[in-house]
């Protein structure tokens, strides 16, 4: 890694750390802590964006950063700690099934993103080509926990950061989308917030929980 | 210009309107008149392509340059627009009485019809702005906005299958769409390369100029992805969980506009996508995908229609077997096929809404979805029954309708072209004719069982509907013929 500049290998690093933290949200029982993980990462993610500003000269990356830090360090994690609270889901804990299997089967998802990634990194012009296979893997990896979870506020948090996943692969490939499509995606992003707010009330009005488990009555083929 | 800027800001200000008026009892007829000048800017814009042919907008200066090529519109998209719009007016109609007649029977709050209205304004108003935007970022953003529009409507009863399916939509579609997203990062660093980073990389009039120099390996890496994200929304299977949930447990003209509306806008951006795809490969790569993926919807949707019991979770399955019927055809390309697949996308789109209008009145008089209960609707109400039957035997593929001319089209070239698809499609037609027919027959005729509804229904939009079906399957206006030409030569 000699050759590469400052900026590059301070973005890797952030790029593994945002690997890590999508692996310890995989395997996070508590909801809270997950909220914490959450905002871990939109640090991560907007730090690294910032980073890609500087070293580039892409200045529309800045203010891709600074969204980036009001959406996903301030306003989402703040919109789901209100939403635990009103909830009073604070202390759940979720019994998750075989951490050991889910580790494994997300370590195979990593290979496999890092695979698909690599023909992709070697066209890419960009310094933070190498990262893109990060991007993939979190993507990837945040699909597997929606898909692990039994509760609905997790499923929502795995969704997010696929959202952190999906950005990140953008930074990394082009330096970022062009702003009106960004400033879409986060309006996007924002408003599914709000209306999954409103949405959870009713699945705790009606079910008296937000497990899942109880949700199970349509089937294919009735 | 004025047009597309009048096509997109009444519903929008419409939705601004409604959340004003809220439960007031004018509501609905606003509703209705909102809807109408949407449908008439909408006409005057196909009146104005008619004229001028395809329509790019260019603005260089003023306050509104930031729109500089941001919308497009072509033989492709002028008649879907045309249809959305149409459809989004007659089913306002429809919701008149239907929604009272459901208030009538407790299952909705008035508040609850606030939220409604805004929403379906809203709903109609971001297919519309996914239809004319020349950008495929902002194509996804608008697909994503019409998912969240139609959440809170799924859930409108908030009975529990109703939370589980809008749960569901939501879920499946969200991470259907994210797929989607990839898909655009990866086609926007293809293109970034030929014409340089910002927002004239993600323009589909740039892409479609410089389609033959993208780097294939990249773009079919996009077309998995964006086939797998837009194809969630299609109801292609394996993707489809979400769609009969959705349409059963939802009120019926939210099911009218997402089998009619919904699921086309999101097989336009596919198509749209695979043009580029195929542009860039020269291989059969994006056709083969479609053609497998449509068949599969075909086959699945045609073994599962006999197993349903309820009449819009029946229907629902009907919409995702139509709807791999037209991803096969396009999937076979070819100036026919995409002719068939194009004319089916309309005739699909006013047969569905019809049946769903039906069903809804239907379903209210008998006080259940459930087919075995619903009986002798002929008797009680002949304009619904044979609106039912009429619409029903369309959507099966009897002449004279225009489904059976395009379904008729796409079996001739599938014979030509793809001999090892024909039996699969046939018996799968034969299937769903069986298995539908035999399910609505008794439904409308025997003994009735049905109340009478405290409100007259609105049967206007069905007949209308089935008018313009019945035409179509006699005689296609010959400027619509020329766009589906058009549009049929442009996808290749």
């Amino acid at each position: 890694m000699a050759g590469l500049p400052l900026y590059a290998q301070l973005i890797n690093l952030l790029a593994a750390i945002l690997l890590l933290l999508a692996f310890a949200m995989l395997t996070q029982r508590r909801v809270l802590s997950l909220v914490n993980l959450f905002a871990a990462q939109g640090v991560a993610l907007g730090v690294s964006t910032a980073i890609v500003a500087y070293g580039t000269g892409q200045g529309h990356l800045y203010a891709s950063a600074a969204l980036t830090f009001a959406l996903k360090v301030c306003l989402l994690p703040w919109l789901l700690h209100r939403l635990i609270r009103k909830l009073d889901v604070k202390w759940d804990v979720e019994g998750l099934i075989n951490v050991p299997t889910t580790m494994l089967i997300g370590i195979v998802l990593v290979v496999f993103s890092f695979n698909l990634a690599y023909p992709i990194s070697q066209l890419a012009s960009t310094v933070t080509r190498a990262t893109l296979g990060i991007a993939m893997a979190s993507v990837m990896l945040s699909f597997l926990m929606m898909i692990t979870r039994r509760k609905a506020l997790p499923q929502v948090i795995g969704f997010l950061a696929m959202e952190n996943g999906l950005f990140f692969a953008a930074t990394s490939a082009t330096y970022g989308m062009p702003m009106v499509v960004e400033l879409g995606i986060a309006l996007d992003v924002l408003v599914g917030m709000l209306i999954l707010g409103v949405f959870f009330f009713q699945i705790r009005e009606q079910f008296d929980s937000l497990d899942l488990k109880h949700m199970e009555k349509l089937k294919e083929g009735d | 210009m004025i047009e597309i800027l009048a096509v997109l800001g009444f519903p929008l200000a419409g939705a601004a309107l409604l959340v004003v008026i809220g439960e007031r009892r004018v509501a609905p007829t606003v509703n209705v008149a909102v809807s109408f000048l949407t449908f008439a800017a909408a006409v005057a814009l196909t009146a104005r392509v008619i004229v001028d042919g395809p329509l790019l907008v260019v603005i260089t200066d003023g306050p509104l340059r930031f729109l500089d090529h941001q919308f497009f519109v072509d033989s492709f998209n002028v008649f879907l627009v045309a249809l959305t719009a149409f459809v989004g007016f007659t089913t306002a109609i429809f919701s008149r009485p239907y929604m009272r007649i459901e208030q009538e029977h407790g299952r909705l709050t008035a508040g609850r019809l606030r939220l409604y209205h805004s929403m379906y304004q809203l709903f109609n108003c971001t297919m519309l702005v996914a239809l004319l935007t020349n950008n495929m970022g902002i194509l996804w953003v608008a697909m994503e906005a019409a998912t969240l529009t139609t959440v809170l409507l799924v859930s409108l009863y908030r009975t529990p299958a109703s939370l589980e399916a809008a749960w569901k939509y939501f879920i499946l579609c969200g991470v259907g769409i994210a797929q989607a997203l990839f898909g655009t990062i990866l086609l926007y660093f293809a293109a970034e390369k030929l014409l340089g980073a910002g927002g004239g990389a993600l323009l589909w009039t740039e892409l479609d100029d410089v389609k033959g120099h993208l780097e294939p390996t990249v773009l079919s890496i996009a077309f998995v992805f964006l086939l797998v994200g837009y194809g969630t929304k299609v109801g292609l299977v394996p993707l489809h969980n979400w769609l009969p949930d959705a349409h059963a447990e939802g009120p019926t003209p939210v099911s009218a506009v997402l089998s009619g509306l919904l699921l086309n806008v999101a097989l336009y951006a596919v198509v749209r996508c695979k043009v580029l795809v195929e542009g860039s490969l020269h291989t059969t790569f994006a056709r083969d995908l479609m053609m497998g993926f449509g068949l599969l919807s075909v086959v699945v949707a045609a073994l599962l229609l006999s197993r349903q019991k309820d009449v819009k979770r029946l229907f629902a399955y009907s919409s995702v077997e139509h709807m791999g019927i037209i991803t096969f055809a396009f999937g076979m390309g070819g100036p026919v096929a995409n002719f068939a697949a194009l004319l089916h996308m309309t005739v699909h789109s006013l047969t569905k809404s019809a049946i769903f209008f039906t069903v809804g009145h239907a379903a209210q008089k008998s006080g259940t979805q459930i087919m075995d209960e619903i009986r002798g609707l002929i008797t009680s109400s002949p304009m619904l029954g044979w609106g039912l039957i009429l619409g029903t035997l369309a959507i099966l593929g009897m002449p004279p309708f225009g489904v059976f001319a395009s379904e008729f089209l796409i079996l001739v070239t599938a014979m030509a072209e793809q001999p090892w698809a024909t039996p699969f499609l046939l018996a799968s037609l034969g299937l769903a004719f069986a298995a539908v027919f035999s399910k609505v027959q008794p439904m409308v005729f025997g003994e009735s069982t049905a109340k009478r509804l405290p409100v007259r229904p609105a049967m206007i939009p069905v007949y209308i509907h089935l008018a313009l079906v019945l035409m179509l399957g006699l005689w296609i206006p010959p400027f619509l013929a020329e766009w589906y030409r058009q549009a049929a030569r442009l996808i290749g």
